[in-house]
């Protein structure tokens, strides 16, 4: 594949991973904490070793030191340079690769412009906000133009509208940027909006990849399941998933397909939208909206011992090892 | 007043009280003890002199050496001790102005003199082979200091030394270490330094003597005791504890 | 105005107190022992010129010797990882426990002119160390390098070590990061131990007189002046000591304010 990263590595008692991903793409990456999402972005930025390859144009990151890869990381909590300027710390990479100071100063600045804040240049990270910043952080790693762009989680700890606005804006940077990108988050949306791929590590392994229809209609983990809104429940081979609506809550047990009923005591109750969500530790947990008259009804409060049930129709199933991991279809 | 406050205040109390109670025990004494305040240049003969003190008295002498000035300050402060011996007469006199001394007693003299190491690297053999060599000795502002300016004037020496020692002991330190190639000190420091040194004599240094003075303190415990120790600095075996120990007689 | 957070405690105050009137009452006894009306006599004596010279300018080239050599040391002892680095680092913090006289000790067998690496110098220069001010110099640098060198190191371990691997996947080279980042982020530290060490060094007196002697204008420091003229004159000494005063605590007030604030605080 040329100018596409074809990723095969082991960071020792962290992640192993292997997968592909075609030049101009973004490729989201979502897990639970310790899955090994952050180990991955290091191992190839080149701040954790690893064992493998990892080859971007044919060329193998793993063999080259970390400041030798035109790789550039947006960090978790930006790591903006505190004692330089916003456009010090954009024009840092440039000057550090040789570029002369005035040079890569016009760089910096046309950088920040580019994402909407031209006129902070002079200012200091603690003088920003945390939508600010964070753009100051993602101008500094593209103005370095890498190859391969990894972002570790860019929207949390963000307000919610500051985060929706930059969303809609790195999407369409990233859709402009030619290179490859890694998007480390932990928010479905970024996975189902920004993304071409989503790739689910899970516990140090690859659980699952694919589009981001394929990943939300047929989650293999709970994590991603949990993250879509979906209930998934596993049985030997066969995975099956269906969402929260079609579950019916009842206070006896239910008539129909004996496969398809659990019961639990209610674990939590909380409003979702215009309805309720109901938690409930069935072996395993699952969830079922219902309207808040039904949930007054029933006297759904915690602790409360119900069925749940769901029509045969209303459920998708399918095998839990179909293609093995690492082939992202184009 | 809770019980942990209680607790701690009492461990804080505790703490404080044995404090004090140190300060006390040593100054008490057994039966008998005499404390002598001397200059830094009686170190060496003032110990031999405690010993045979002790053997004859059957009490325990206990020396407190340092500068004269020191000393001759700290007694007339207030400071515990039985007898002050000053190796110059201003000192005596800081002691005597504050009232706190009895008779004084003149019991030693003592000569300028040069001292190289063993092997004498620099071929001294006079005052004037100080010239270009590293020698040092004892500053203006101590009484060693300016027995040596008396010295070195008389002999219109006016080579520089190269550093000048804030005491006699710090001198004949720089000469035994070998530092220096040359100082000038006292004749009872080249013979309490024995082979450590070479020692060469200063013709017409007797023109400048310096003289040692002794004197019970008024604050003595123990005035018998006292005169005893003055009584063997001047009695015969004294006199020769001293000159063998490099002093003179007065 | 009230502290919302409350009364300070007593169990605090009184002790504090107790620190403060420790430290403040001997030198206000002092300063009011000092014949104050023939101070500007005093002042005006050249030995006292000279000494405060000499203590003041080898005091200031010891402090940048400690910084030249201080710096990369404690960069090594907080950013590389080997064996023996505890080891390394205790033999650092040597000089801070050790008795003064006995530094000059040590010096004087290793750099003194009948000394381990002294002699062989002697013989093939014709300079030693001892009785010259570059061997006071030397001996302050031995004394203040501690500080100088703790105070950095923490600096440097206090700063986020992820900034070097920002620098790192920027492109910058170790040699760049530290230039650009790790030094001007730790210049607090660096400052503190600077002012820290050129304290030490102006009070430097027991190694300084068993290693270099005192001769004025050569190696005599304040402190070996001040040393020697108490034997004579009291008065004179006592002046002496309240002009070093004096001197010591304008120049630590003066940096104090330039350069002791937290990082990016300066704008």
């Amino acid at each position: 594949m040329t100018g596409g990263l074809e990723v095969d590595l082991a960071v020792s008692g962290r992640v192993t991973a292997a997968f592909t991903a075609e030049p101009g793409s973004v490729l989201a990456i979502i897990g639970p904490n310790g899955a090994g999402k952050s180990s991955l972005v290091r191992a190839l930025a080149g701040l954790v070793p690893a064992e493998g390859h990892a080859r971007l144009d044919h060329v193998d990151l793993l063999q080259q030191s970390a400041r030798d890869r035109e790789v550039g990381l947006v960090f978790q909590g930006q790591l903006l340079f505190p004692h330089l300027s916003a456009l010090d710390n954009v024009a840092f990479g440039p000057r550090a690769r040789g570029i002369p100071r005035a040079e890569a100063e016009r760089s910096a600045q046309e950088w920040l412009g580019r994402l909407g804040i031209g006129e902070l240049a002079g200012r200091r990270p603690r003088q920003l906000s945390g939508g600010q910043a964070q753009r100051v952080a993602i101008a500094r790693a593209l103005a370095t133009e890498p190859r391969l762009l990894l972002l570790d989680e860019p929207f949390t700890g963000l307000d919610v509208k500051v985060a929706m606005a930059l969303r809609i804006e790195l999407g369409r940077h990233l859709a402009a940027y030619d290179g490859i990108t890694l998007l480390i988050t932990h928010h479905a949306i970024d996975a189902l909006t920004i993304a071409d791929h989503v790739l689910v590590l899970d516990g140090g392994e690859v659980a699952q990849i694919g589009t981001p229809h394929e990943v939300s209609q047929r989650p293999r983990t709970d994590h991603v399941a949990r993250l879509v809104g979906l209930n998934v429940v596993r049985d030997e081979h066969t995975l099956t998933a269906f969402p929260p609506e079609v579950v019916a809550v009842s206070l006896t047990e239910p008539t129909g397909s004996p496969r398809l009923r659990w019961r639990g005591p209610v674990a939590d109750v909380s409003p979702h939208g215009d309805a309720v969500r109901v938690m409930v530790q069935a072996s395993p947990d699952l969830i079922a909206d219902v309207t808040p008259a039904a949930a007054a009804e029933l006297g759904l409060i915690p602790g409360r011992e119900v069925w749940l049930s769901v029509k045969e129709t209303a459920v998708r199933r399918y095998a839990t090892d179909p293609d093995p991991p690492g082939t992202v279809a184009s | 007043m809770t019980l942990r406050q209680a607790l701690s205040t009492a461990c804080a109390l505790t703490l404080l009280t044995s404090l004090v109670g140190c300060g006390g025990d040593d100054a008490e004494g057994e039966e008998g003890s005499l404390t002598v305040l001397a200059a830094a240049s009686l170190t060496d003969v003032y110990e031999a002199l405690g010993q045979t003190f002790e053997d004859e008295q059957g009490v325990e002498v206990d020396f407190s050496f340092g500068s004269s000035t020191d000393l001759a300050e700290q007694a007339a402060d207030g400071a515990p001790g039985d007898v002050l011996s000053t190796a110059d007469e201003t000192s005596m006199q800081i002691a005597e102005d504050a009232g706190v001394t009895g008779e004084v007693v003149t019991f030693a003299t003592n000569v300028l003199v040069i001292v190289t190491p063993p092997d004498n690297p620099a071929g001294i053999e006079t005052l004037d082979d100080l010239a270009d060599t590293t020698w040092v000795r004892c500053a203006d502002e101590v009484p060693c200091g300016r027995v040596a300016l008396g010295v070195l004037e008389a002999n219109a020496i006016t080579s520089e030394p190269v550093s000048l020692e804030e005491d006699v002991r710090a001198t004949l330190d720089k000469v035994i270490s070998g530092e220096a190639e040359a100082g000038l000190v006292y004749a009872s420091d080249a013979a309490a330094a024995g082979d450590d040194v070479t020692r060469i004599d200063i013709p017409g240094a007797e023109e400048q003597l310096t003289s040692y003075f002794a004197a019970p303190l008024e604050g003595t415990e123990d005035a018998g005791l006292t005169q005893a120790w003055l009584d063997l600095l001047t009695s015969e075996a004294g006199q020769h504890v001293l000159t063998d120990a490099g002093f003179g007689l007065p | 105005m009230r502290d919302p957070l409350g009364r300070p405690p007593a169990l605090l105050m009184v002790p504090a107190a107790g620190a403060v009137l420790l430290l403040v009452v001997p030198l206000v006894a002092m300063v009011a022992a000092t014949d104050l009306p023939g101070l500007p006599a005093q002042l005006r004596s050249e030995p006292l010129r000279e000494a405060l010279w000499l203590s003041v300018l080898t005091s200031t080239v010891a402090v940048l010797f400690c910084l030249v050599l201080g710096l990369p040391l404690a960069w090594v002892l907080a950013r590389l990882e080997f064996r023996g680095r505890t080891l390394l680092r205790a033999l650092v913090t040597v000089p801070l426990v050790l008795p003064p006289v006995v530094a000059g000790v040590a010096l004087r067998t290793a750099f003194g002119r009948t000394g381990v690496i002294g002699e062989p110098l002697l013989e093939l220069t014709g300079f030693a160390f001892p009785f010259t001010t570059w061997g006071v110099v030397l001996a302050h640098v031995f004394v203040s390098l501690p500080f100088v060198v703790i105070s950095i190191e923490g600096a440097f371990r206090s700063a986020d070590p992820d900034y070097d691997a920002a620098a790192a996947t920027l492109g910058a080279s170790r040699w760049t990061s530290f230039r650009r980042v790790t030094v001007p982020l730790a210049l607090p530290g660096i400052a503190a131990g600077m002012i820290l060490g050129w304290a030490r060094s102006l009070g430097e007196f027991g190694a300084t007189i068993t290693f270099n002697g005192n001769y004025p204008g050569v190696t005599q420091t304040m402190p070996n002046l001040i040393y020697v003229t108490r034997q004579s004159d009291q008065d004179a000494a006592l002046a002496l000591s309240l002009v070093m005063l004096v001197v010591s605590v304008a120049v630590l007030l003066a940096l104090r304010d330039r350069w002791l604030g937290t990082p990016g605080a300066r704008t």
